[in-house]
């Protein structure tokens, strides 16, 4: 099941609709690590709500996501973990350390807005 | 129809992972195991699953109903006929690893899981059974 990815300004919003494969989270990694230089896009988002589960594969793998479009020059925030996978990933013992979370989208389009606001304030004097 | 007692998903790819964690979902779900639990037991299965893909390359995942006169619960066998874990006692801890993973995927499931054991035959293979209750 491929995870659509949206173009929405200088973000990409990438929304995981179903349960994932590993090979599916590995493409997702992939094409978003692409696409913020194909899109020259200033951030990331992705919204984990309809993920059913974060094992350690798929926590290694967004925090691995996460690092890779921060060396493209991107941020990154994960929206939507929702509380009953917050509880198991925690007795599991995994963390997204170093990796911006938000409650939401709407929460994380805002973190993003701060988190980029420099770049956009000089790429506008420039 | 009553739901079934017992769950035999075979595991080769993948997708199996993910139709293992489904199924346990489901049953926990039937069984009336609520809360966090249903998301405990699929991530339980998640990563002892994609240990058979890793290590054995094919191998089943049976998931089992447990009742007895005060509680319910289920119990999850994953069984493969791969090479079997050297050191068990190291796979075991938190950090150890000899594939591509975080080393938490075994000692994170017992945290997950109310009883748990592991047995290993060089050469023959590894089963897994855990239990959780409600």
């Amino acid at each position: 099941m491929r995870v659509p990815i949206l173009k929405q300004g200088n973000y990409l919003i990438a929304t995981i609709q179903s349960a994932l494969t590993d090979e599916d989270l590995l493409q997702l990694r992939d094409e978003l690590t692409d696409r913020v230089g194909k899109f020259r896009s200033r951030g990331v988002i992705v919204d984990v709500t309809a993920l059913d589960i974060m094992d350690s594969f798929a926590t290694q793998t967004l925090r691995a996501l996460a690092h890779m479009i921060r060396l493209r020059g991107a941020e990154t925030v994960i929206v939507g973990v929702q509380p009953e996978v917050a509880f198991t990933m925690v007795q599991l013992g995994l963390t997204l350390e170093g990796i911006s979370t938000a409650l939401d989208l709407e929460e994380g389009l805002a973190q993003l807005n701060l988190k980029t606001r420099g770049v956009e304030a000089r790429e506008r004097r420039g | 129809m009553r739901d079934a007692d017992e769950v035999k998903v075979s595991i080769s790819s993948e997708a199996d992972v993910v139709t293992a964690r489904e199924a346990g979902r489901q049953m926990a779900s039937d069984i009336g195991l609520n809360g966090s639990l249903p998301t405990v037991i699929a991530t339980a299965i998640s990563e002892v699953a994609r240990n058979i893909i890793q290590y054995a390359g094919r191998g089943e995942i049976i998931l089992r109903r447990l009742n007895n006169s005060i509680k319910t619960g289920i119990m999850i066998i994953a069984r493969d006929k791969g090479p079997g874990i050297a050191d068990v006692e190291q796979a075991m801890k938190d950090g150890y690893t000899t594939g591509r993973g975080l080393g938490m995927g075994l000692p994170g499931t017992r945290r997950l899981m109310d009883e748990f054991e592991i047995v290993s035959k060089k050469g023959k293979g590894t089963t897994v059974t855990m239990k959780k209750w409600m």
